[in-house]
């Protein structure tokens, strides 16, 4: 494992991304998805849904360190309104 | 591209050829001419190719071939090669049957975005899996065996062989699982002998694609191996850029690099496009 | 076919998962790790944060690389997907010529890459090869090692050549599809050879054809191992694309943390674009019923 190279910050990170994977996991199990269609024509379950949030909030925090001068966690900021709207309007 | 313009008014002149006649002749032509010159260098000697020009080899001769049959810096290559493609195919129709008749047959939990993950190792850049590789594969102590290629290339070839695959499977009738179950057969004696001797053509083909596209890689092979499993691909760029290229001897392993493709080609001439669309057609 | 729900599938599944988790999963958390990180040789890391990050955004040259690497994959597609229709519009009806032509054109499909790249190696060479020596004989000054638009010329020709035919092999297989019926009916609304290709073939083809753009898209975004073998990424860098940077970085130079930077970004690229051509799929599939 030591060629892995783990740090700290990487190894929450990806428990953060396992965390809401088993989470929605037991929500697809406790409350089955129903695809719906949303403001892109396209249908998609919440797990699409939350792949869209994550997929787009990389991009977002990319385009913050390459456009912008503040703080990282503004791009987080950012992204949490992101997350509301895709699984509120897509 | 501009032949298809050139062509049009040519075949109102020459009315018995039709026009898509001389379109596919000169397309095949395209094709065929590069191939041809390679062939023809393959055939002469290195003074030939460098002090004249000509179109056929004046002196045929099978120097070139005799090389790399008889050195073994060349013809380990291709064993090298062989080698870790046929543990690759293996491997990726081994894991890859049971999964493509899951996603054929079956609705579980999360089976779509799996599908998608799987597509998306397929489109995937090797380059960016290069150096995780080779650092992955030097700490477990793989680097430089054939089994560490073998495994790497299952990065796009598991993906494409469940892919075909589940093409392949979608055709077969779900009655017949079903009367083969009713009749007392085990899920394993169904699979064995009822249901991959119906999807034979499909194995088949899988197979020569996962054959074919680890046999044409050579990012990953090149990275992963040094001395002992080195592939042919490797060999023949690293020849290059030394001073004095031996062209001769170029051309003939390129030559023995297409013919393990060009004799099966003729098999699998229907499923090509199905194949390299990842059973979608 | 109408599928069954069952939860055990999973356990069909799980070699797949197990194999790939291995080969895709553990390698990009490794590059996520080595992204955060500087190393000076020899296994020492010390945290960097993001700075990898923001100095490879705010670096010309992974946006030049993006470009080179946009403006190839642009060109092929304008290229291979009208000419490879037009074959596949002008193959043989039946009989032997169909199997004749079908083997021919797979075959520059099964050439090693690296082999491919070879071929026009030598075939553009002015002094050995038949395309440089017969250019050069008619007065064209052609050299694609010194001159960058030879060079570009030289890596399209071949990609046309390698790949047109996939382009073409898949529109034929659409266009087998069609029923004589619906050649039949236009035949006796007299209506053109174009309003035949634009309101029967063309529509017929649309699934084959998005898949046929997907993959030549995707190849051509992480083409390594051909342009490398011709032009390897000259002259200067001219025709340096994306894959070919990265191995520089990556292997070359062993520059990890910008490399695995770079590779992240890449990795996140091909994601979004396989999303999107996925979701057009089987959206059209569904629309197909």
């Amino acid at each position: 494992m030591e060629w892995m190279a783990w740090t700290w910050p990487t190894a929450i990170f990806f428990m953060v991304i396992a965390s809401l994977l088993i989470t929605f996991t037991i929500l697809a199990i406790k409350f089955p998805e129903t695809p719906r269609v949303g403001v892109l024509r396209i249908e998609t379950t919440r797990g699409d849904r939350l792949f869209i949030t994550l997929l787009g909030s990389a991009f977002i925090n990319l385009a913050w360190l390459g456009l912008a001068d503040m703080a990282q966690w503004w791009a987080l900021v950012i992204c949490a309104v992101y997350a509301v709207l895709v699984f509120r309007y897509v | 591209m501009t032949d298809a313009s050139i062509t049009a008014p040519k075949a109102r002149a020459l009315p018995k050829v039709k026009s898509s006649t001389i379109v596919m002749g000169l397309y095949l032509l395209f094709l065929m001419l590069p191939i041809y010159w390679l062939l023809n260098m393959s055939f002469k000697t290195n003074t030939e190719i460098v002090s004249t020009f000509t179109l056929w080899p004046t002196n045929p001769t099978l120097d070139n071939y005799r090389t790399i049959l008889t050195d073994p810096a060349w013809y380990t290559g291709y064993i090298n090669s062989l080698i870790y493609v046929v543990m690759n195919t293996v491997i990726s129709l081994a894991v890859a049957l049971p999964a493509a008749y899951a996603f054929s047959r079956y609705h579980f939990m999360g089976d779509k975005h799996l599908f998608f993950w799987l597509l998306t190792n397929r489109m995937a850049p090797p380059a960016v899996f290069a150096l995780p590789f080779f650092q992955l594969y030097s700490s477990v102590g793989l680097f430089d065996t054939h089994i560490a290629v073998a495994l790497a290339h299952c990065l796009f070839n598991v993906p494409l062989a469940v892919w075909i695959l589940e093409g392949f499977m979608r055709g077969v009738p779900k009655e017949i699982d079903e009367t083969a179950y009713i009749d007392g057969y085990s899920f394993g004696r169904f699979f064995a002998k009822i249901f991959m001797p119906l999807i034979a053509s499909g194995i088949g083909v899988a197979a020569f694609f996962c054959f074919m596209f680890s046999w044409v890689e050579l990012l990953l092979s090149r990275t992963l191996t040094t001395v002992d499993a080195k592939p042919i691909a490797a060999i023949m760029t690293r020849t290059q850029g030394a001073a004095g290229i031996d062209w001769g001897v170029l051309a003939a392993a390129g030559i023995l690099t297409i013919v393990p493709g060009a004799l099966v080609i003729y098999f699998v001439r229907n499923y090509i496009a199905k194949g390299f669309a990842l059973g979608r057609v | 076919m109408e599928k069954t729900v069952n939860q055990k599938a999973w356990f069909l599944v799980l070699p797949v998962l197990v194999l790939v988790a291995f080969s895709a999963v553990i390698p990009l958390m490794t590059v996520v790790n080595y992204s955060v990180q500087d190393t000076f040789g020899n296994n020492q890391f010390f945290w960097a944060g993001l700075e990898w990050f923001k100095e490879m955004l705010r670096d010309d040259r992974m946006w030049d690389a993006l470009g080179r690497q946009l403006m190839f994959s642009g060109i092929i597609l304008l290229i291979q997907i009208p000419l490879g229709v037009f074959i596949a519009l002008n193959m043989p009806k039946s009989g032997f010529w169909v199997s004749f032509c079908l083997v021919v054109m797979s075959l520059p499909l099964l050439i090693p890459w690296n082999v491919v790249g070879t071929i026009w190696q030598i075939f553009g060479r002015v002094d050995i090869g038949l395309l440089g020596h017969t250019l050069a004989a008619i007065g064209v000054d052609y050299n694609y090692t010194s001159d960058p638009f030879a060079a570009w010329v030289t890596i399209i020709v071949m990609d046309v050549w390698h790949w047109t035919s996939l382009v073409a092999l898949l529109a034929y297989a659409g266009l087998k599809s069609i029923p004589d019926a619906y050649y039949q009916a236009a035949k006796i609304d007299q209506a053109s050879r174009w309003a035949v290709f634009r309101y029967i073939e063309l529509p017929k083809m649309m699934g084959v054809l998005m898949i046929a753009i997907l993959l030549r898209f995707m190849d051509s975004f992480m083409i390594y191992t051909e342009p490398f073998v011709v032009t390897g990424g000259g002259p200067g860098s001219t025709t340096t694309m994306l894959s070919i940077d990265l191995v520089k970085m990556a292997l070359g130079q062993f520059d990890l943390g910008p490399a695995a930077a770079f590779s992240i970004m890449y990795f996140l690229t091909i994601l979004l674009i396989s999303w999107v051509f996925y979701t057009v799929m089987t959206n059209l599939e569904k629309r197909e019923g």
